[in-house]
């Protein structure tokens, strides 16, 4: 199949979603439109309620405020996730003693720590910040430590033969080797990071996407919440597509085939 | 000690000295997989160790190498004990051990850069390692980009540009089909015929053994492995791996050392498969 029936097929499942909607909503062929429309809006009224916001700029101060909670969720959680997984890999003592204090923090469901991070960090960005940094921290933690772990012995073996100190050994053989592990884990936290943010903001804040949606839910107003579901929706492609863009630009050196998604 | 033997010339590259290896096993015991062994490599001398599979002749390169430590015995290395890592050995892996994060470029040039070459210097002199292997042209390429063959062309650049002074090898063609293995091997003498390192060469192929090598030890099959036989090799230098296999001299010897070790080999043989079976 070529790329251009691929992609018309594509849009052909949107547009009959979105027709199929549209007449659900409208007319009475399913159903009465009126208790339909409450519950799922009509598409025609979602987009214009996007345009709208988009027009009015109101949107993009809570995109900003979403986007600089994950980005801030993200870097800390997988800067402490880096050091950790570290520091544990090569502390296999350290690695042991902690083992199950560590599996019973990340057994733990993140959101329950939502409002106790409102309790202690306010209503700002910050609890928010530090709810998704619990859920990115995990993610890279593990892939950063087996990375450590599962470098090749015969690599490490050539390594050290080669002259290498441990300092050498840090920066050219179990860095690049932890690094590919986190990489190809990115999708899954970068996601995390975003869930974290916007989770955080529903269960109480006073802007950003999350906030929007519940706000809209609070008075009922379905379109509002299918609006903000389609923004966040589109934000999270986009935040994707680049996160996509940026492995293909580091992990260069790894087989196309191999890649491993390991979540 | 003599000014020669200080100069590390002289002196013989590796001995080992009633050297046997011990595994700890899960269970408690302990597994000897190499019995005691008494071995000298001169300078400037190439070695072939031949031997079933299993019989610890790699296990006997790492203590050379200093990746292990030997349960009983001592290895010298140009008349000193080893401590630690070998620094006069460079060591080509059987397994893939080129960095695959790295250009077959920058795996080259790691081994001077890390003993401190500035960058610039090492990448320029990894070009010309890559142009004496033969691959000038995939300077920029990863090493799952490359064919085994191209990946142990990259490993030998990568072990001989910091210029040992012993060269271990691990069956480092046993991967390999049988053509590029020869021209591996006529690759590796023609490197080698330029400064003549001491080279310890492990392989399982008896053909391949008395084509490289001055000398081809024979070893037996594990546990407790040991050396078994020690043949010089005469046949004159330069050589040619696929001429000189139908040289008449190469058939001569190769009988001689097959005829006196079919028996023991054969009995090591059966010995590994009931060990495995």
């Amino acid at each position: 199949m070529n790329r251009l029936t691929l992609l018309s097929l594509q849009v052909l499942v949107a547009v009959i979603t979105l027709v199929f909607w549209h007449i659900a909503s409208t007319t009475t062929l399913i159903g009465n439109p009126k208790t339909i429309s409450f519950f799922f809006a009509e598409p025609l009224a979602v987009g214009k309620r996007m345009v709208q916001w988009f027009i009015e700029g109101s949107i993009w101060y809570h995109l900003g405020i979403t986007l600089t909670e994950a980005a801030l969720a993200f870097i800390i959680g997988s800067l402490c996730g880096i050091i950790i997984g570290f520091w544990f890999a090569r502390k296999p003592l350290l690695a042991a003693v902690f083992d199950p204090y560590v599996k019973a923090a990340n057994a733990l469901p993140r959101v329950v720590l939502a409002p106790i991070f409102a309790l202690w960090l306010g209503l700002g960005i910050w609890s928010k910040v530090a709810l998704g940094v619990t859920l990115v921290f995990f993610i890279v933690f593990f892939n950063v430590y087996q990375g450590v772990k599962e470098v090749s012995p015969a690599v490490l073996s050539n390594a050290r033969m080669l002259g290498m100190n441990e300092r050498q050994l840090l920066r050219h053989v179990y860095m690049p080797s932890a690094l590919s592990w986190m990489f190809s884990s990115l999708h899954t936290s970068v996601g995390f990071a975003v869930v974290g943010a916007v989770v955080g903001e529903y269960l109480g804040s006073a802007a950003g996407l999350g906030y929007l949606i519940h706000e809209a839910e609070s008075v009922f107003d379905v379109t509002g919440v299918f609006a903000g579901m389609f923004v966040l929706m589109a934000f999270v492609i986009l935040v994707d597509w680049l996160v996509t863009l940026v492995e293909n630009r580091l992990l260069v050196w790894r087989p196309k085939t191999s890649i491993i998604s390991t979540r | 000690m003599t000014i020669a033997q200080k100069a590390g010339l002289d002196a013989n590259a590796v001995e080992l000295d009633g050297v046997k290896i011990a595994f700890q096993l899960p269970d408690g015991g302990t597994y000897e997989a190499v019995g005691e062994t008494h071995l000298t490599v001169s300078d400037r001398e190439f070695v072939a160790i031949v031997g079933p599979t299993g019989c610890g002749k790699s296990t006997l390169l790492n203590a050379t190498a200093g990746l292990l430590k030997p349960a009983q015995g001592q290895v010298r290395t140009f008349a000193k004990p080893l401590a630690g890592l070998n620094k006069h050995a460079g060591y080509l892996f059987q397994q893939d051990s080129l960095m695959p994060w790295k250009t077959a470029i920058d795996n080259v040039a790691i081994g001077l850069e890390v003993a401190g070459t500035p960058r610039r210097e090492a990448l320029e002199r990894a070009r010309v390692w890559l142009g004496k292997v033969g691959l000038a042209a995939f300077a920029d390429r990863y090493p799952h980009m490359l064919s085994g063959g191209q990946r142990k062309r990259v490993g030998l650049a990568q072990v001989l540009i910091r210029d040992p002074k012993i060269l271990l090898m691990d069956e480092p063609f046993g991967p390999l089909d049988a053509q590029t293995r020869l021209i591996m091997g006529d690759l590796l003498l023609n490197l080698w015929s330029a400064d003549r390192k001491a080279v310890m060469f492990v392989t399982h192929d008896l053909d391949e053994a008395i084509g490289l090598a001055d000398r081809v030890i024979i070893m037996s099959a594990g546990p407790s492995s040991r050396i078994i036989g020690n043949y010089a090799i005469p046949l004159p230098r330069p050589r040619d791996m696929a001429e000189i296999r139908s040289d008449p001299q190469f058939h001569e010897v190769h009988r001689e050392i097959w005829n006196a070790l079919k028996e023991e080999v054969l009995k090591g043989y059966r010995q590994s498969e009931e060990v495995q079976s």
